[in-house]
């Protein structure tokens, strides 16, 4: 059979190159992104600085992280509506705590603390109640959110020292630069990638948002991963947390109303299938970017609304929604 | 096949040796079901133990109770001689236990190493070793004879080739217990013996083997002591080189079977006079069946026959317009339309029953009526409903016609077992009287009587005028069915002939010729 093929030469290697079905919607995503930037530079001046890169990384920072734990959940099938709330609640416990004097140091594991004990929360509840996903997190949004309260009704500013130099760290790349919550950002990022493709942990993941009760009979530790995920997108939420208050030095809770679904549209438009089992965190890094394009160019432009960005989301949500009702249509 | 007694050389393994694991008085009941009532195994060592009984006689809940997906109401199971009970199946693989269950349990969306290797993969500094991996995954694969690659994806592989991989999965390991529940359901002659020889290695390895299986011929070849199960009880344990086969069929199920061999039907000729129903010109779909051409009369029966991987499932698919050809042209009734979904097909009086049950058949959380009528209510528009006593008339014919156990409509699909599952779904096409049925291994991991059952039905339709296209992995069983007979191979069709008196050899014959002179062709 498969003596009688011819060997193709490297270019039509290359030409024939097509990237496996399941990488498509990234791919999508990027070209989108690569597009929106090009189109952008042109037409207006300065758009095509890096620099404008670098600053939408910097900008985004806390939504990229809160789009990778809202990807792990998702990945296994669930939803996570908790996480905007935790932000604010994130940001309300740094600011408290550091306006009562605590060290720094000890505010952050307080902050990272409590989101992760959340997540378990859900998780457990999730898990073991068996109750569903949107309802579980849709119960830890409004228990975020009031307990914020609780602590303040008023915004409180952060002016700590240590917590202020922190916030304007910056890292020099010749001309431009970087702040060190975007860093951050990055290697979350790049942890989670290593995470989902290449441990144990991750491709469980995976397999529960293949078939749940499938994964069960193969033996793999469902219940620890499912709970697992939870765990880790309520940590996401809280480093979320703790690079917004960087970024915006207050703590107040009507900070990230509504935030969750910024992180969900990013992780859709990134490729992600909310039904499980289907895309990478690296799509929702770009499902990010591209949101946060399209506000640069709105802010460019200067005459157009920002509502239109929420009009602009809502089209790409639905235009990728199709894309990927017809990407794993064609692989049957 | 007579040449099943030669592989009895091997001695039956002593029973001097403690078994492996013991169940005793095992008993499981559902609500009111009792599946299981005080039945008791023993598994040795170096055996291969075929666990026997009808559809619904409690195998699959057996296993399951051994594996840990149920837990018993009562009764022990003692582990080398010690009591011992699984909670959970990640427990009993961990105890040694390797299962493969009678359905594909396997995630869809990783690729085919992936699912072999999930929970141990291999790793290199922390990380999984996808190299490693994938090149661990191919030789497993290539001992069972399977040469796919590894890195593709598992859902966009026949059932067959999944069912190969699940089977793949549990041999993977080194384990003590190696349990098949019907691994061979979907699986040729020429799988069937590659998974023999891997037993059979296993079995000198001194691993406990239970395999579950319709097809006596196969236990008769490989298995050395059975189980007899019927109602959920224990009938017996018996060697099997030492229960004839009328014996061991009446032990199952309690009485003399009648009609087994003899389906009488005369071949039709005559229809040939008339025009086709449905005539298929050329049809093909890129990288998944070659242009095929296709004829099928009023009241006749085209088997197809082909080995794993040669078309026939495809071409089901483009017929009933599962999937879209992308070239020739399809006519029913002189209307020359390729169908473009389900629903048209169904318009046109056309059934497909699919041979993936579990994805794209049947509803587990519905009852048994619902999943029988959802058919006939698709193809009536939810606006019509089904009267309320024609739905209570048909469920219940169609019940007692093919002898669905329990015989209760109420009942929830997903708590049938998996032969029984098989016959609703037969049920489900044969209530909306089409004029062509398309049946894609339709008596899948259905026992003896109840397939003879089944052929005997739809010999019946076709001689009433129902045109039916016959796909089956058992070739005996196409041949014992089909009016003329369409042989493919290599996603094509290479042969096409009347069935009188074809065999099953002549039919492997025309298989492998047809390799030999491309062979030739190719050198
Ligand atoms: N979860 C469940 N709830 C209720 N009844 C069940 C459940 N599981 C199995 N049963 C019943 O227990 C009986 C035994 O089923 P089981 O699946 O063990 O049969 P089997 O011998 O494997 O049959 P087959 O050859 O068709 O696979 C059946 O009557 C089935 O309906
Ligand atoms: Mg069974």
């Amino acid at each position: 059979m498969s003596a009688s093929t011819v060997p193709a030469s490297s270019w039509d290697r290359v030409r024939g190159y097509a990237p496996p079905p399941r990488y498509l919607p990234v791919v999508a995503t990027f070209a989108l992104f690569v597009g929106l930037y090009g189109v952008g530079g042109m037409r207006y001046e300065g758009l095509s600085d890096p620099q404008v890169l670098l600053s939408l990384l910097l900008d985004n920072a806390f939504l990229i992280v809160l789009a990778v734990g809202m990807t792990f959940v998702i990945l296994t099938g669930g939803i996570d509506l908790s996480v905007g709330s935790v932000v604010a609640l994130s940001t309300m416990i740094a600011a408290r705590t550091l306006e009562l004097g605590w060290s720094p140091y000890l505010s952050i594991v307080a902050v990272l603390l409590t989101g992760t004990l959340l997540g378990l929360l859900m998780g457990v509840l999730v898990h073991y109640f068996q109750i569903q996903p949107f309802v579980a997190t849709l119960a830890g949004l409004f228990l975020a959110r009031g307990l914020t309260y609780l602590i303040s009704v008023k915004s409180i500013s952060i002016t700590d020292p240590t917590f202020t130099s922190l916030a304007f760290k910056t890292v020099y790349f010749g001309e431009y630069y970087l702040r060190w919550t975007a860093i951050v950002a990055l290697l979350t990022v790049v942890v989670a990638a290593f995470v989902l493709a290449r441990t144990r942990f991750g491709r469980t993941v995976y397999a529960i948002g293949g078939n749940e009760s499938s994964a069960v009979l193969m033996g793999l530790r469902v219940a620890a991963t499912k709970v697992g995920v939870y765990v880790i997108s309520g940590f996401c939420a809280s480093l979320a947390g703790l690079l917004f208050s960087l970024y915006i030095l207050s703590g107040n809770s009507l900070h990230a109303v509504g935030m969750e679904l910024d992180a969900i549209a990013a992780v859709v438009i990134g490729g992600t299938l909310l039904t499980g089992g289907r895309g990478y965190v690296l799509g929702s890094l770009l499902g990010v970017l591209v949101l946060g394009m399209i506000k640069t160019i709105i802010a460019f432009d200067g005459t157009l609304s920002s509502y239109w960005m929420r009009i602009i989301t809502g089209l790409l949500l639905l235009a990728f929604v199709v894309v990927q009702r017809f990407a794993t249509r064609r692989q049957r | 096949m007579t040449q099943l007694a030669r592989s009895k050389a091997v001695a039956p393994p002593g029973t001097d040796r403690p078994p492996v694991i013991e169940m005793r008085d095992i008993t499981i009941s559902f609500g009111a079901v009792t599946a299981l009532d005080r039945v008791s195994v023993r598994l040795f060592p170096g055996e291969v133990h075929a666990l026997m009984g009808e559809n619904g006689a409690g195998k699959s809940t057996l296993i399951k109770a051994l594996t840990g997906v149920y837990t018993v109401d009562d009764g022990t199971v003692l582990v080398d001689g010690e009591r011992h009970e699984f909670h959970s199946p990640a427990a009993s693989q961990a105890a040694g236990i390797s299962t493969v269950y009678q359905e594909v349990n396997l995630v869809p969306n990783l690729t085919v190493a992936e699912n072999m290797m999930l929970g141990r993969e291999p790793r290199r500094f922390g990380a999984i070793d996808v190299r490693a991996m994938n090149r661990a995954a191919r030789k497993t694969l290539l001992h069972l004879g399977l040469d796919v690659d590894p890195a593709t994806v598992l859902e966009d592989h026949p059932i067959a080739v999944q069912q190969l991989v699940a089977i793949a999965r549990a041999v993977g390991v080194q384990a003590k217990v190696l349990i098949l529940d019907e691994p061979t359901s979907s699986l040729d002659a020429d799988e069937v013996e590659k998974l023999f020889a891997v037993m059979r290695r296993l079995r000198e390895e001194g691993v406990a083997i239970v395999f579950v299986s319709h097809f006596l011929d196969q236990v008769y070849e490989i298995a050395d002591r059975m189980t007899i199960l019927r109602n959920g009880r224990l009938v017996e344990e018996r060697m099997v080189a030492q229960t004839p086969r009328l014996e061991l069929v009446r032990l199952m199920i309690g009485r003399e079977l009648e009609t087994l061999e003899r389906l009488d039907r005369a071949p039709r000729t005559e229809a040939e006079g008339g025009a086709p129903l449905l005539t298929a010109i050329g049809l093909g779909r890129k990288n998944s069946l070659e242009a095929t051409d296709l004829q099928l009369f009023e009241g006749e029966v085209v088997g197809i026959a082909g080995l794993l991987g040669s078309g026939r499932t495809e071409l089901a698919r483009l017929l009933y317009g599962a999937d879209h050809a992308d070239t020739g042209e399809l006519t029913v009734r002189s209307e020359r339309r390729r169908l473009r979904n389900p629903r048209q097909a169904l318009a046109r009086k056309i059934a497909f029953s699919s041979e993936n049950r579990k994805a794209e058949g049947i509803v587990g959380d519905l009852t048994v009526a619902d999943n029988m009528l959802l058919a006939l209510q698709a193809s009536r528009g939810w606006l019509r409903p089904v009267p309320q006593a024609t739905r209570t008339r048909l469920v219940r014919d169609y019940i007692e016609a093919l002898d669905i156990r329990p015989a209760d409509p109420t009942a929830l699909m997903r708590n049938l077992s998996g032969g029984n599952q098989q016959k609703v779904l037969l049920a489900r096409w044969l209530i909306v009287q089409p004029e062509i049925l398309i049946l894609d291994e339709p008596t899948r991991g259905i026992d003896i009587g109840a397939k003879a059952q089944i052929q005997a039905k739809v010999a019946e339709l076709a001689e009433k005028g129902l045109s039916v296209v016959f796909i089956s992995a058992e070739l005996e069983e196409v041949l014992r069915l089909s009016d003329r007979l369409v042989v493919m191979r290599d996603r094509h069709k290479i042969d096409e002939r009347p069935n009188d008196d074809v065999s099953v050899r002549d039919v492997l014959e025309i298989i492998a010729g047809e390799a030999r002179e491309q062979g030739d062709r190719d050198a």
